[in-house]
């Protein structure tokens, strides 16, 4: 049941309780119950929201940044990319394998926002030991949703 | 001029649906419930398949009987999912659709004046089809107080000595009706005793939602008695593909192969090399649909109770069957009606036999947002139509 409350949530998580209780053949207590466990158990993080900011405003970007840096003994990388996460423009923050380290989102910002993050903040780390930040020119994807991806039904009666 | 047509192709009735989708395709802001077909696109990784077979320019003919690769895979995918073992060289043959397997059983199998019974409502092409290979089309009429299944009794009262064929249209279009294992049991020790011939239309298989689907091929003593068609449409959601298959007794198999041979050639070759794609990596893709699909069934379900609407629970493919005598109205009457005043279109039960009557297919092959609308709509009406009174 867990696993399809949050197959379904992920996807709409303002659905009405009593309806996601419909839907999956069960109670809303239950849904109630396994949600608020869930939370308190830090599997659900979080209800978001999916923007779509170029429609929005013009002058907000997304940067994707790679991070090489030197890993600290008996700390590995988790100190250094505290310190980065920590900063609130930072939306995401991962440990990478393969030629980088971190590669850290920054999301809905401005050119300029991003700029100075990266000179003054990011490089200026003392076990940061290179970046290379790249601009996101187009989101076609995200979070599992097709932007701009209305479709039509071209189905036709063919017979009953 | 002589009259340039045949007799018994003039004699089948036209399907009487279309004037009623016409109408309803040239009115603004109608909902229809009326398509039998998935509202998913194919899965991406299926169509990639079929793309990379046409670069890699496999634009030939296939064997008649289909792919080597394909039937093997066929045979493997039955045997994981009904326990039946089938010879994918012999036993098995690719086919343009589960409806070209349906035409090319009957017109193997039957002789004139042979029986063919064929239990409504159910799809439409079974009748004519028996007509085509000769035989006489004999229905047998299902009861919503059965649940729309085939009772042991109602199957015993249509035998005659010239019926060579019952045809087994479960999961059920336009009921949603499925035979258990139990069901089916019943009715397999009848063909055996009364040596009759099955022809079990699977392809909602892979759609149902109370238990797994149990094929009555897979009961003793009939695999060697029953065609099992399936295919890729309904399951995979592959309808424009065209591709279907029928397995059984090399006997009969090898008399349909010679048919397909001479009208047919082939199966599409480039649907064939994404259907492999489809059986070899497709379950987490049907699992999906299948549970989107459920979700929507049981969101039907409870918007009929809700509006009091009488519906019996239907467990397989994707189409509830609720029950609309409580109006007076018959269900071309009540379809027309509620197209008119609610704009929304369902197809009337009577279209897929006179035991369809009295009844409405509501289709649940859309999306979540569409329905609710839906609902919405026929519950205003039915409300209306019960103040009226």
């Amino acid at each position: 049941m867990r696993e399809k409350i949050l197959n379904y949530i992920e996807k709409n998580s303002r659905v009405e309780l009593a309806e996601l209780a419909v839907l999956l053949g069960t109670t809303e207590a239950e849904i109630t119950k396994e949600l608020t466990d869930m939370e308190s158990e830090g599997i659900i993080c979080g209800y978001h929201t999916l923007i779509d900011w170029d429609k929005v405003t013009t002058d907000r970007v997304n940067a994707l940044i790679e991070v090489r840096v030197t890993p600290q003994r008996g700390h590995g990388f988790d100190d250094i990319a505290e310190r980065i996460y920590k900063y609130p423009e930072v939306n995401a923050t991962y440990l990478i394998s393969g030629g980088y380290d971190l590669l850290v989102s920054l999301e809905g910002k401005t050119l300029k926002e991003v700029s100075s993050f990266v000179t003054q903040k990011l490089s200026t780390l003392e076990n940061v030991i290179s970046t290379t930040t790249h601009f996101v020119l187009k989101k076609y994807k995200d979070h599992g949703t097709i932007l701009n991806g209305d479709k039509t039904d071209e189905r036709m009666i063919m017979m009953p | 001029m002589r009259n340039p047509l045949s007799e018994t192709i003039v004699n089948i009735k036209p399907s009487g649906i279309r004037k009623f989708f016409d109408i309803a395709s040239e009115m603004k802001d109608v909902i229809s419930l009326g398509v039998g077909e998935p509202d998913f696109d194919t899965p991406w990784h299926i169509r990639d398949e079929g793309i990379y077979s046409l670069e890699k320019g496999r634009t030939f003919y296939t064997s008649n009987s289909g792919l080597i690769e394909l039937r093997e895979e066929i045979t493997g995918y039955i045997g994981r999912k009904c326990g039946i073992e089938y010879d994918p060289k012999s036993q098995v043959i690719i086919t343009v659709g589960g409806s070209e397997a349906i035409d090319i059983a009957m017109r193997a199998m039957c002789d004139p004046g042979d029986e063919v019974l064929i239990p409504q409502p159910s799809y439409v092409s079974y009748e004519p089809c028996a007509i085509l290979a000769g035989a006489v089309p004999v229905i047998i009429e299902l009861k919503n107080e059965d649940e729309f299944r085939l009772t042991k009794q109602e199957l015993l009262d249509s035998v005659t000595d010239k019926t060579k064929i019952l045809v087994m249209p479960f999961p059920n279009n336009p009921t949603g009706a499925v035979m258990t294992r139990e069901d089916l049991e019943d009715i397999a020790k009848v063909c055996i005793e009364k040596d009759i011939f099955v022809l079990s239309d699977e392809i909602y298989s892979e759609l149902t939602y109370c238990g797994d689907h149990c094929s009555i091929a897979s009961l003793p003593g009939m695999q060697e008695r029953t065609i099992l068609i399936n295919g890729f449409s309904k399951g995979f959601a592959m309808t424009g593909w065209r591709l279907g298959y029928a397995c059984g007794p090399e006997q009969i198999i090898s008399q349909m192969t010679k048919i397909h041979q001479f009208c047919i050639m082939c199966a599409p070759t480039t649907s064939q090399y994404a259907a492999v794609e489809a059986l070899r990596n497709g379950d987490k893709d049907v699992k999906m649909m299948r549970e989107s699909y459920d979700q929507r069934r049981r969101f039907l379900m409870h918007s009929f109770k809700e509006m009091g609407l009488s519906c019996f629970e239907p467990y397989g493919a994707f189409y509830v069957f609720p029950d609309i005598r409580e109006f007076g109205m018959t269900s071309e009457e009540f379809a027309f009606a509620l197209l008119d005043a609610e704009r929304l279109a369902v197809v009337p039960g009577s279209a897929f036999g006179d035991s369809g009557e009295g009844f409405i297919r509501i289709s649940y092959a859309y999306s979540l947002e569409k329905l609710k609308v839906a609902m919405e709509r026929l519950g205003h009406y039915i409300e209306g139509l019960r103040n009226r009174k």
